[in-house]
């Protein structure tokens, strides 16, 4: 019986850290989604994306604490620093698509995904150039307070990262279902060829798509800044490979698959992790997700149409 | 612009030989005199190493006179002996066209070999930058197989790469290497260089058969999947070397011997250029363009679209595996972190930079990467923004790379221009 417990409370509380893990590639892998639903290609800047906007909430956030800390209450200078952060880093995402992305519409789409690649490295590479290599540490904005229910230690900030990051999906379930922007972008998806036909002008549609990805993308980065503090220029490449993968397994422009493949990326790596030394934790995953992706090469909510890459 | 059009079309006579001769020559003027009198006179303060571009970048003030030496070296020696050796060198030429035309062109690769081996040999980081640029040749050229005649888009030639690597480092460490972790030697280390192909082609198969771990799910259904499976499977070989600690594990492995001096891997150039030219000029290779343009056409077409298409995979593999091999013996140190995202990035900006669909374009594409890698290195970080800028203008502009969709016609290439002549 003290086993059974102990192995429940073990369980749970990396189910905890999975939910966590998995909230950041889900949010992250959404933006792969949601791109590769109106474009028909991936946004390889994407995991940049993400690392620029970390820098960006985290400028953010170190401005407002240095101004407003003591006469305005936490939670709003949280709730601020996530607006303008989405704010300014949907233009980042705009920029991709206008400078990398457009003039290359009717281009191979190889060469688009080269474009987005080249694109992240001089991301990184301007980072590194304005800020140096010194690793700068993301300013908490929330007081951290451990709580311990029968034996399972989590801390609020865990609670919220996985809290804001559902609001945020459902959030952008509201959006894509209920709003005519979103319909837009589900017909774009659904045929790109004849939806500009009746009006919707692609070169609206895909910046926004970016734009939103670039804003989850945003959040992303700023909760990431919460539970892993240390920032790095290089952080983009880690993350938004494995949420690349993600967006794959989830199977091409499908959302909710790219949610779900998210937290299970998340489960995988936790668990594995837990169980094996955490040095074969990437072995382990991709092993797992190769195997998957044997058996289902759609992905989970892979539509049913195999495209052929386009030379 | 009609002059300057006018002046090339004065050099439309000189056959391939003839500009040899004049690299040649300007080569011999560098090595006699280019340290003791004219980087001298010059103020330079040692020969400029790759045509002056690493002291222009450092000291701005030497722009002078890194250019005029490589008008006085370069420029000036090779077009005056081009042009004025074209009685001589068409006549050579024409005399060469009726032999073989293997023998025709082995007789130029030697003559270029030569020329290349006392260009570099002026200074041993010419030798390294000639070295890996080779490689990186043999490497490009592999990944054309796959993202340029098979059309698909792999991103796991570094894992490729990293098993033709540690395989043949095992191999050679093993057998001809008194080593800390593979003890004595088993035989003699005089019969290295002499085994050391074997070692390598070993690394390539080794590499193959990796690659059916890619290609047999991935082969199924056509699209992105490759894209990711590749990928998987290169983060899947990263850190599975990274786990096993009998070959160094993170630490990575070093001691390789120096089997791979310039000559050997120039020799593996060259022998990739011609088989991966034969395959895709062959029978096969066409089939795979056929599966690229069309895939149920072709197969309606009697084409065998799964066995062309992992022929080809494996193929590509292969040749990444054994350009691992020599990268390994070239820096006699190898590990994890060199065959990851970075590397990936690299091979991908040489291939779609120099031209799908063409070995020439490899060559170009390799070459200028390289060379503008190493040449811009003065900049440091800044060299990151450019490169990164200059393909993006490339892919804007060439959307399949600067030279795609051409071949090499050797025999084109290497022929006299001196009918031309007579018939204007």
């Amino acid at each position: 019986m003290e086993a059974l417990i102990e192995l429940i409370q073990y369980i749970v509380q990396n189910l905890i850290n999975a939910l966590q893990r998995g909230s950041f590639y889900a949010v992250i892998s959404i933006g792969y989604s949601m791109v590769y639903g109106v474009l028909m290609l991936f946004n390889f800047a994407h995991g940049d994306i993400f690392m620029v906007a970390t820098y960006i909430g985290f400028g953010i956030a170190t401005l407002f604490l240095a101004l407003f800390a003591g006469f305005i209450p936490g939670p709003l200078i949280f709730l601020a620093t996530i607006v303008i952060t989405m704010f300014l880093a949907s233009w980042i995402g705009v920029f991709v698509e206008v400078a990398g992305y457009r003039p290359l519409r009717s281009a191979p789409r190889a060469s688009a995904a080269i474009t987005g690649l080249m694109i992240g490295i001089i991301f990184e590479t301007s980072i590194l150039i304005l800020l140096g290599a010194k690793r700068l540490s993301f300013p908490p904005l929330m007081e951290s307070i451990a709580y311990n229910v029968g034996g399972v230690y989590f801390t609020n900030v865990k609670v919220m990262i996985i809290i804001i990051s559902l609001l945020l999906m459902l959030a952008l379930h509201t959006f894509i279902q209920k709003t005519k922007w979103g319909m837009a972008m589900r017909a774009m998806s659904y045929d790109f060829l004849a939806v500009p036909l009746m009006g919707v002008s692609i070169n609206v549609i895909a910046p926004l798509t970016f734009a939103v990805g670039a804003g989850l993308a945003a959040v992303a980065g700023i909760l990431y800044g919460q539970a892993y503090p240390i920032l790095d220029p290089y952080m983009g490449v880690i993350i938004g490979w494995k949420a690349f993968v993600a967006a794959i397994l989830g199977g091409r422009g499908s959302i909710k698959g790219a949610a779900l493949a998210g937290y299970l990326l998340g489960f995988i790596e936790i668990f594995v992790a837990t169980i094996f030394p955490s040095t074969l934790r990437d072995l382990i995953a991709y092993s797992i997700i190769l195997l998957i992706l044997t058996y289902r090469p759609r992905g989970f909510f892979g539509m049913e149409h195999s495209t052929k890459l386009r030379l | 612009m009609e002059t300057a059009r006018k002046f090339i079309k004065t050099f439309s006579n000189v056959p391939m030989l003839g500009w040899l001769i004049g690299f040649f020559a300007a080569v011999l003027i560098e090595y006699y005199w280019g340290y003791d009198y004219i980087s001298y006179y010059l103020g330079l303060p040692k020969i400029p190493v790759l045509f002056g571009a690493l002291i222009m970048l450092k000291e701005p003030i030497m722009i002078p006179g890194a250019i005029a030496y490589d008008l006085i070296v370069y420029v000036i020696p090779i077009l005056f002996i081009a042009k004025v050796s074209i009685f001589f060198t068409n006549r050579v030429a024409a005399v060469l066209e009726k032999t073989p035309l293997w023998m025709s062109a082995i007789i130029h690769l030697a003559f270029f070999y030569g020329v290349l081996h006392l260009w570099a040999g002026i200074n041993d980081y010419r030798v390294l930058i000639v070295k890996l640029t080779l490689i990186s040749i043999i490497l490009t050229i592999s990944i054309n197989v796959i993202n340029g005649y098979q059309g698909e888009f792999s991103c796991s030639h570094p894992g490729f790469m990293a098993i033709g690597a540690y395989i043949s480092s095992i191999l050679t460490l093993y057998f001809f290497v008194n080593d800390k972790t593979f003890g004595t030697a088993v035989l003699s280390s005089e019969l290295g260089p002499w085994l050391f192909p074997i070692a390598l082609i070993a690394g390539g198969v080794a590499a193959s058969l990796g690659s059916l771990l890619v290609a047999i799910p991935s082969f199924r259904t056509r699209g992105d999947y490759l894209a990711i499976i590749s990928l998987a499977f290169m983060f899947i070989v990263k850190s599975a070397v990274e786990n096993l600690n009998v070959i160094g594990g993170a630490r990575g492995m070093g001691g390789q011997p120096d089997y791979a001096p310039l000559p050997i891997i120039f020799i593996w150039t060259i022998l990739c250029i011609w088989v991966v030219h034969n395959f895709v000029t062959s029978i096969m290779g066409k089939a795979l363009n056929a599966v690229r343009d069309d895939e149920a056409a072709s197969e309606s077409m009697t084409v065998k679209t799964r066995k062309t298409k992992m022929t080809a995979f494996m193929f590509g593999a292969f040749w990444a595996g054994i350009a691992g091999g020599l990268f390994a013996h070239v820096l006699a140190y190898i590990n994890p972190g060199m065959f990851s995202i970075n590397r990936l990035a690299e091979i991908l900006a040489m291939v779609y930079f120099g031209g799908l669909n063409s070995i020439i374009g490899s060559i170009v594409g390799a070459i200028s990467i390289n060379v503008l890698g190493e040449a811009l290195r003065p900049l440091e970080l800044f060299k990151w923004i450019i490169i990164p800028l200059i393909l993006i203008l490339v892919m804007i502009f060439r959307p399949y790379g600067l030279i795609s969709f051409k071949e090499i016609n050797a025999k084109k290439l290497l022929r006299s221009k001196h009918k031309r002549e007579q018939g204007a």
